[in-house]
């Protein structure tokens, strides 16, 4: 195993962890014993546990940026791309649901842990590009309505993110993957043009 | 002694804006003198006649159904063309349309009625151009020089600049530190106020206005005069899509550029984040 490649295994078996237990209840030595592998050994990884979430945090990033950009470059109407931002965070927090616990439990709640390197968009910058580009393709297509970046950004990752909080908590009724349409329709109609 | 060139300038559908912009070059006198005016529509000349010429200069659209000198306009034009050794667009509307709305070579995004003289043709946009770009073209065609030019016949010496390179604002931009007013000394003005400095081909902030400022520099923003897309509407305004510039810096992909200003603008350049002058201290 590579370098590169024991890294991203650390990664997954934090993420799992900090999902679980929260960061601060983390520790390295808990990742190390996860790993089978020594503290010793782990700090040639990764120098602090600030550090790997730090990377956790691009790796999250770039893997839902990846995606979206997938979905930029459809010939699709931005109707049909809503929907399928919505299937595709929707089936990520049913499937790997640690990947949006470790963005809304760690990360946006201790931000503390990123004032270091992280701050504003440099660490997330991969996802938001991509969400930049879907809304201001949208509006020059003339499908969305021009308004401001935060109102619309707010409106659509806050509804998603409220959803995903309550599936996570056991409160909705239905499967998450039963909202897709409803929620897709309702992000559409308060952005269209 | 060999007789001078001769120059015809004539005015299509113009505002002279083009003439007096001419009329500021500090070294007119020195061009008047090498050449055989034959004809300008506001300097003394001799009454017009049509003549063949070295240089044929025109500032101005065209349009159809328009009497200028007597003639057909059009007409009149297809004639001094053909009986010239060169021409020199000069001014937005020559080239592209402009203000007024039909270019020579081009019609706006189009080519023009007469794009098939291209060869004859050097093409300097500007409303107006500055004199000394005026000035460079007749030189060189005066002096039998080769004049290096795009694809829309614009000298590149001039005109594969932006008029963003050599703004004093430039440090501003790179940090994402917008200019609140105009008039300010502080700030860059492509976020808010309209500035088309970054994807516009000009030497404005090289050759300075009055060889002392730029709009840019001043505090106003670049109208982008020299583009085919010129005028915009709303030229104080910047042209926004959910709050992300419509147009982007010439030459980066809209993904890079927003990658590039994401990070810049979550980091702060302190310095730039005050006055320059502070006059409490």
């Amino acid at each position: 195993m590579s370098k590169e490649e024991k890294k991203l295994e650390i990664m997954k078996t934090a993420l799992n962890l900090f999902a679980k237990k929260g960061f601060y209840n983390t520790t390295i030595a808990d990742i190390a014993r996860e790993m089978g592998m020594s503290v010793g050994n782990m700090y040639n990884y990764f120098p602090s546990k600030e550090s790997l979430a730090k990377e956790l945090l691009i790796y999250t990033s770039k893997l839902f940026g990846e995606e979206l950009k997938k979905i930029n470059e459809m010939d699709i109407s931005t109707k049909e791309k809503i929907k399928k931002i919505v299937e595709l965070y929707f089936k990520k927090a049913k499937e790997e649901p640690e990947l949006v616990d470790y963005f809304m439990r760690v990360y946006l709640s201790n931000k503390e842990i990123f004032s270091n390197g992280c701050e504003g968009m440099l660490c997330v910058s991969s996802f938001v590009t991509e969400i930049m580009i879907f809304f201001e393709e949208g509006v020059r297509k003339k499908e969305l309505k021009n308004q401001d970046f935060f109102a619309a950004f707010g409106l659509f990752m806050g509804y998603l993110g409220g959803l995903v909080f309550l599936y996570r908590e056991g409160i909705l009724g239905k499967d998450i993957e039963e909202y897709i349409e409803v929620v897709s329709e309702n992000i559409y109609n308060a952005l269209k043009a | 002694m060999h007789s001078k060139p001769k120059v015809l300038w004539i005015d299509a559908v113009s505002c002279y804006g083009c003439s007096h912009s001419f009329y500021n070059y500090p070294q007119i006198k020195e061009i008047l003198n090498k050449i055989d005016l034959i004809y300008h529509p506001l300097l003394p000349t001799k009454e017009f006649e049509i003549k063949s010429s070295d240089i044929l200069i025109i500032e101005g659209a065209i349009k159809s159904n328009f009497l200028r000198l007597g003639f057909d306009l059009i007409d009149l034009i297809a004639k001094l063309i053909k009986l010239s050794r060169k021409v020199i667009l000069i001014g937005t509307c020559s080239v592209y349309g402009g203000m007024f709305g039909e270019g020579i070579l081009f019609n706006k995004e189009d080519k023009g009625k007469f794009y098939k003289c291209k060869d004859k043709i050097i093409s300097i946009p500007g409303c107006p151009p500055h004199p000394e770009w005026i000035a460079y073209a007749i030189e060189m065609v005066l002096n039998d020089k080769k004049i290096l030019l795009d694809s829309e016949n614009r000298p590149k010496e001039i005109y594969s600049y932006t008029s963003h390179m050599g703004c004093v604002r430039n440090e501003y931009f790179e940090w994402k530190v917008d200019a609140k007013n105009f008039g300010e000394k502080e700030g860059c003005l492509f976020y808010e106020q309209g500035c088309q400095g970054p994807y516009t081909h000009s030497s404005c902030n090289k050759i300075l206005w009055n060889e002392v400022n730029s709009k840019p520099r001043a505090g106003t923003p670049c109208f982008g005069c020299t583009e085919k897309t010129f005028p915009r509407k709303d030229l104080f305004k910047t042209e926004t899509f959910m709050g992300i510039p419509a147009n982007i810096p010439l030459g980066v992909s809209k993904r890079a550029y927003l990658t590039l200003a994401g990070v810049a603008k979550s980091l702060t350049n302190e310095r730039l984040n005050k006055r320059l002058i502070d006059e409490d201290n």
